[in-house]
């Protein structure tokens, strides 16, 4: 393992740990997930674990909250051994986690959704009464308010976390895990769980935060533990580093941070978008007349919390889903209208959001997958038969244009690497020079290699003329690649912003609910 | 649930063909050391019983021939529910398309007046396309309103054998067959030929085979074969790539329910040349073949070795009631435990478990 030379290693500060954990390893099939990694835990400090996708960090601290169980190493608490048997055990000894996704019951009120599965010694009862108020003493302590009462259900995804952390210091939490926690939030949302977090150190309490965002570990970390590959690269105070400096280590190389963006070249309109209407799974509107233009060489950001509607647009506008209202015109055509081959014949891309899901047949091959939509029509099919020899041809190409390493074209997609199947379904999509593409969290779980590699597919294809609806929960994504960012709340658009005028507090206001009054185009 | 520390539980990339083979294999003879314990139980040495039933099905020319009388139907079905498996129907209504394709071909035996040489054509083009109507009735209905197939192919085989009792019982009730409830025997024209000396309906068997082979390749090489894997294996793919469900189902279906209905149309005219009581028509045909397309993995050449072994067993049924005085039904605890252990070592395709001590750092 390499070392980055000049770094201040401060894994031995043994006497203050509170947490420690030495020599752990934890293998699954094909990955050594975590390879030996040493952490040390100091009290009261706000301790970040960063790292790519599949670095080890949820595994390491799903290690330490119970959930797995090590294959070799050890665990000391206070400096005692300990063995953590399920998360009942880590709660035990005062270890919380709040999950990247919430284990919540959402036809439950928030104080039911606290009390679900502690033995409090009442018996069959439940002691509501008593409970909520030590909820709100918590929630007033530490700046988490939310109503008891109220069903999960009907909180936002940033409520709905402070009940998870809630449900953490109510079980006594000492130490807090919180992986990924900025994922689903609005910038302010943000700065008031930081401001939550840092509250509790104050009181005490040590938080261990996992995220792959560098600026979240310089603003929010007292020391931060870089993992790679499963190893640790190094532990180092945060005041001591730099964003660059973290950035070589998580990766491993040096990464630039500028894509090659050329400026655009805007043509025709490719898109029109008029007062789209569309209701979501439940019935319910999640599209409540959206209008934007899309053109020819230029990126359209769609920013939003996510459930604001992005998630209907992209369907609507791949014919998968039924507006029942409004139009979005490709050229002539009414793409609200059309099946999803309809779409997919009238040149639209869709990479979705979903990629494994929707976007491939995990149990079919690479071949198979790449021709999931030209199948029908030569070179790959002739009369009725696949011409499996076209097929195969062409998954070599695609294979080597877009770089998808796997054994042979015959590898079952399954098998794959996130990045891996993202390329493979890009390699599908772009395939025939697409006028529009809509692509769905294009990088969401990815790691750094694989994000700078689509990031800048995207780019080209809009310096090819197409035009890109780019939606994604990743601001930054939105913000480097985007010509024009467009807001979405509650299935209304909020405002659309040239990115060059594009000023993070105005998008988060406005993904909170704001309209932005002057629209330029 | 928690298991104990010696027992790890690891996820499998994907089985090879070796693995599903050796765990088909290991499914059958599990099921064949649980069913000796039946056997004890009626007093009879679980080997006395199996050497009988291999004896008895393989041994003979007669006991060939009768097993291969047995996998006839298996194998026209089988054929047929593998497809439909494969694009995620569940066809549990085999048997009612079965015999409403006996129904069709009874009726233009007895009362078509077809010329001789076109009689059976006509009777296997009417029960095939019978078996398909009833087949189709809960593909619309899964496809349109979203009902559950399991219970609608299920529902319908009762549906039909009311309908064949019906029939038999009243307006077809043959009037030479002094009272019993049959309908008059088929003229000669309307009868299968046979391989001389057996009961081997040749032309249906053909008809298995080339079924077999067929679909394989429509399966693997053509544009609806992709269609129906993409869609059974990923409904979420196929909605996203534009494969049209409703379209894969209503093609599945129509070759399962109407490869039914041609193992009624053998039946009725290959074995008893009339249509009499559904359950002498049918031993359940219906719906041992699904644990025959299922063992085959849902691959139509494999029901060819499946439909044998299972006809290997059925004959084994006759046998054990002859040679040993034992129920028949004997055979459905047989079939029933294969198709038990058979999706319970699904499991092992998965997950590769280990049992013993980890080694700790």
């Amino acid at each position: 393992m390499r070392t980055e030379a000049g770094l201040t290693n401060s894994v031995s500060e043994g006497s203050k740990a509170v947490v420690e954990m030495k020599g752990i390893v934890k293998r699954f099939p094909g990955v050594v997930a975590n390879d030996g990694i040493d952490l040390a835990i100091t009290r009261g400090e706000i301790h970040c674990l960063l790292g790519e996708n599949g670095a080890g960090k949820t595994t390491l601290m799903r290690i330490l909250y119970g959930l797995y169980q090590p294959d070799g190493g050890e665990i000391l608490l206070g400096g005692e051994p300990v063995r953590i048997a399920s998360p009942k055990a880590a709660l035990a000894h005062r270890i919380g986690m709040v999950h990247q996704h919430f284990h919540l019951v959402p036809t439950l009120s928030v104080e039911e959704n606290i009390v679900l599965g502690l033995s409090g010694g009442t018996g069959p009862f439940l002691r509501l009464r008593r409970t909520r108020e030590r909820i709100e003493q918590l929630a007033e302590e530490y700046g988490l308010s939310v109503d008891p009462t109220a069903k999960v259900w009907q909180l936002s995804v940033g409520q709905q976390q402070r009940v998870e952390i809630l449900k953490a210091l109510y079980r006594d939490a000492d130490v807090l895990i919180m992986d990924e926690p900025t994922s689903v939030l609005t910038p302010q949302e943000v700065d008031a769980l930081f401001g939550t977090l840092r509250t509790l150190v104050d009181d005490g309490l040590t938080v261990v935060f996992i995220t792959h965002k560098l600026d979240e570990v310089m603003e929010v970390s007292d020391r931060v533990t870089v993992l790679r590959k499963g190893k640790v690269v190094s532990t180092v105070h945060t005041a001591e580093t730099s964003k660059a400096q973290l950035a070589t280590m998580m990766v491993g190389r040096e990464v630039v941070f500028r894509l090659e963006k050329r400026p655009p070249h805007r043509g025709e309109t490719v898109l029109e978008v008029d007062d789209l209407h569309a209701h979501n799974d439940r019935g319910l509107p999640a599209l409540r007349g959206v209008s934007f233009d899309l053109h020819a060489g230029e990126i359209l950001g769609v920013a939003g919390v996510s459930g604001n509607g992005q998630h209907e647009l992209s369907e609507v506008l791949t014919g998968l889903r039924k507006a029942h209202r409004g139009s979005a015109i490709l050229e002539t055509r009414d793409l609200a209208s059309c099946s999803a081959r309809e779409v997919a014949d009238l040149g639209v891309a869709h990479v979705p959001t979903e990629r494994i899901r929707m976007g491939t047949v995990p149990t079919m091959t690479i071949q198979e997958n790449l021709i999931l939509k030209s199948y029908r029509t030569p070179p790959f099919c002739r009369w009725v038969f696949l011409d499996d020899k076209a097929a195969n041809r062409h998954a070599c190409e695609a294979m080597e244009a877009y770089q998808i390493s796997a054994p042979d074209e015959g590898t079952i997609a399954k098998t794959l690497s996130g990045g891996n199947i993202q390329r493979l379904v890009l390699a599908r999509e772009l395939c025939g020079s697409p006028k529009l593409v809509v692509a769905a969290h294009p990088t969401y779980g990815l790691d750094v290699g694989a994000t700078e590699q689509i990031r800048q597919v995207l780019l080209d294809q809009r310096d090819r003329g197409a035009g890109i609806l780019l939606i994604s929960e990743d601001l930054d994504e939105i913000l480097q690649l985007s010509d024009r960012i467009l807001v979405l709340f509650e299935g209304e658009v909020m405002g659309i912003v040239p990115c060059d005028e594009a000023d993070l507090e105005e998008i988060g206001l406005m993904m909170a609910g704001s309209h932005r009054r002057e629209v330029t185009a | 649930m928690r298991l104990p520390g010696w027992i790890t539980v690891k996820r499998r990339p994907a089985p090879s063909p070796w693995l599903v083979f050796g765990i088909s294999l290991a499914a059958i003879a599990a099921a064949l050391i649980v069913a000796g314990i039946f056997f004890q139980i009626y007093g009879v040495s679980p080997f006395r019983a199996y050497g009988d039933i291999l004896r008895g099905a393989l041994g003979s020319k007669l006991g060939v021939t009768e097993t291969i009388r047995r996998m006839i139907p298996l194998l026209v079905i089988g054929v047929g529910l593998s497809v439909a498996l494969r694009a995620l129907f569940w066809n549990i209504g085999a048997d009612g398309q079965l015999l409403m394709g006996a129904v069709a071909a009874s009726g233009i035996a007895l009362f078509s007046g077809l010329p001789g040489p076109l009689l059976l054509p006509a009777m296997l083009l009417g029960g095939f396309l019978a078996g398909a109507a009833w087949g189709l009735v809960p593909a619309i209905l899964k496809a349109r309103l979203g009902i559950n197939d399991v219970i609608t192919t299920l529902m319908l085989n009762y549906v039909a054998i009311s309908i064949v009792e019906w029939l038999i019982h009243d307006p077809w009730k043959g009037p030479t067959m002094r009272g019993f409830a049959y309908t008059d025997k088929f003229p000669a024209a309307a009868i299968l030929p046979t391989i001389a000396g057996t009961r081997i309906h040749w032309p249906t068997l053909l008809i298995g085979l080339v079924a077999a082979i067929l679909l394989f390749l429509i399966v693997k090489r053509t544009r609806v074969g992709f269609e129906i894997r993409v869609a059974g294996e990923n409904p979420h793919a196929a909605r996203f790539s534009g494969i049209s469900q409703t379209k894969v189902t209503l093609f599945a279906m129509m070759i399962s329910g109407g490869l039914a209905g041609i193992a009624g149309v053998g039946e009725v005219a290959g074995i008893h040349h009339m249509l009499l009581a559904p359950n002498n028509i049918s031993l359940g045909y219906g719906y041992t073949a699904i644990i025959v397309a299922w063992l085959a993995r849902r691959n139509p050449l494999a029901v060819i070795l499946t439909s044998f072994l299972f006809g290997v067993i059925m004959r084994g049924g006759d046998v054990i009631k002859v040679s040993l005085g034992l129920p028949f039904q004997l055979v459905n605890v047989f079939n029933g435990l294969i198709l038990f252990f058979l999706i319970g070592s699904e499991i092992l395709m998965r997950y590769r478990i280990r049992v013993g001590r980890r080694q700790q750092a």
